[in-house]
């Protein structure tokens, strides 16, 4: 009776890939998509407000004004392809490959950077060139809080994989750095999630509506 | 240590990624597609921003299952529950909020 029903057998987690192979490490994965859970209504209150600001322009530029496809297109395929270089990076967890992991972590954050650097660069066209800064309107209020937020993520997501790449070479992939290395591809495929909706309520709906 | 234990019976070789491939190709498709809906037709505008929203949806459940392993774990129905409560409150609070002040759109 003293096994809950939460806990399995030694016999049984031996058989699950590293980062579930203890107790501990299980319960902060699940931890971690409550995290993320909450991470997904923080972000929904910001779409609500954008969402009704989207109009509110003042007299201002407009989203059809401003918004360009080709950066916007370039951020999304960039993001999408560094998700997928993250998902890669968990198969070579996967395989114990601490090579393979570090190398795909690497590009990953690599394309990371240059995600944020296309996002400060059209930031900065919209505050500086297109007369359109944080305080012109609500609707720019609303835009740039909800990717602003956005862009805060995917920079600490880059400072975070720096840190476990360090503990990686350091330590090689053990139980915890597994996990570690697990939940920060969980935190970076969810951004990409993030970025999905972005392009569809904010880009795309600004250049229809 | 315990991690050469599990590398014997972990070492699947070098097997070729389908399931991340086809997702970036699935994620792709459907980022141009939406693109193409938006830009390259005319469609009225509910049409348009029904069918871009349906295929963000999408797009999203593909990262959920295809990078993100939300099935894996040992009792992976806790996550599912947790991300699925997520999922719900984020619907409700964006819905709501429309709902309420759409006479302010």
């Amino acid at each position: 009776m003293t096994h809950s029903l939460l806990s399995l057998n030694e016999k049984d987690r031996s058989k699950m890939p590293l980062e579930y192979s203890t107790e501990e490490g299980d319960l902060r994965i699940v931890g971690f998509w409550i995290f993320l859970a909450a991470e997904l209504v923080l972000f929904g209150t910001l779409f609500g407000t954008y969402l009704v600001l989207q109009s509110h322009t003042a007299g201002g530029p407009t989203a059809k004004d401003l918004f360009e496809i080709g950066p916007v297109m370039a951020e999304t395929i960039v993001l999408l392809v560094s998700s997928f270089t993250c998902g890669l990076s968990t198969i070579e967890l996967r395989r114990h490959n601490k090579k393979g992991l570090i190398g795909w972590l690497i590009v990953t954050i690599l394309l990371g950077l240059v995600f944020v650097g296309l996002e400060v660069n059209e930031f900065y066209t919209y505050a500086v060139h297109e007369g359109a800064p944080l305080s012109r309107s609500a609707f720019l209020s609303g835009f740039f809080v909800l990717l602003g937020t956005h862009g805060c993520h995917v920079s600490l997501g880059i400072v975070w994989i720096i840190g476990i790449l360090l503990q990686l070479a350091r330590r090689g992939i053990t139980p915890v750095t597994a996990r570690k290395a697990f939940m920060v591809g969980l935190y970076w495929h969810f951004l990409d999630v993030v970025w999905i909706f972005i392009f569809t309520a904010v880009y795309l709906t600004g250049l229809v509506i | 240590m315990n991690e050469n234990q599990n590398q014997v019976t972990k070492q699947t070789h070098a097997a070729f990624p389908w399931k991340q491939v086809i997702g970036l190709f699935m994620s792709l498709a459907l980022t141009f597609f939406a693109l193409w809906i938006a830009v390259g037709l005319s469609l009225p505008v509910p049409v348009t921003i029904t069918i871009i929203v349906g295929l963000a949806i999408v797009q999203a459940f593909i990262q959920l299952f295809m990078f993100m392993h939300v099935t894996e774990g040992t009792e992976p129905v806790h996550q599912l529950i947790g991300i699925l409560f997520g999922i719900y409150v984020a619907f409700v609070v964006v819905a709501g909020t429309l709902w309420i002040l759409a006479y302010a759109l």
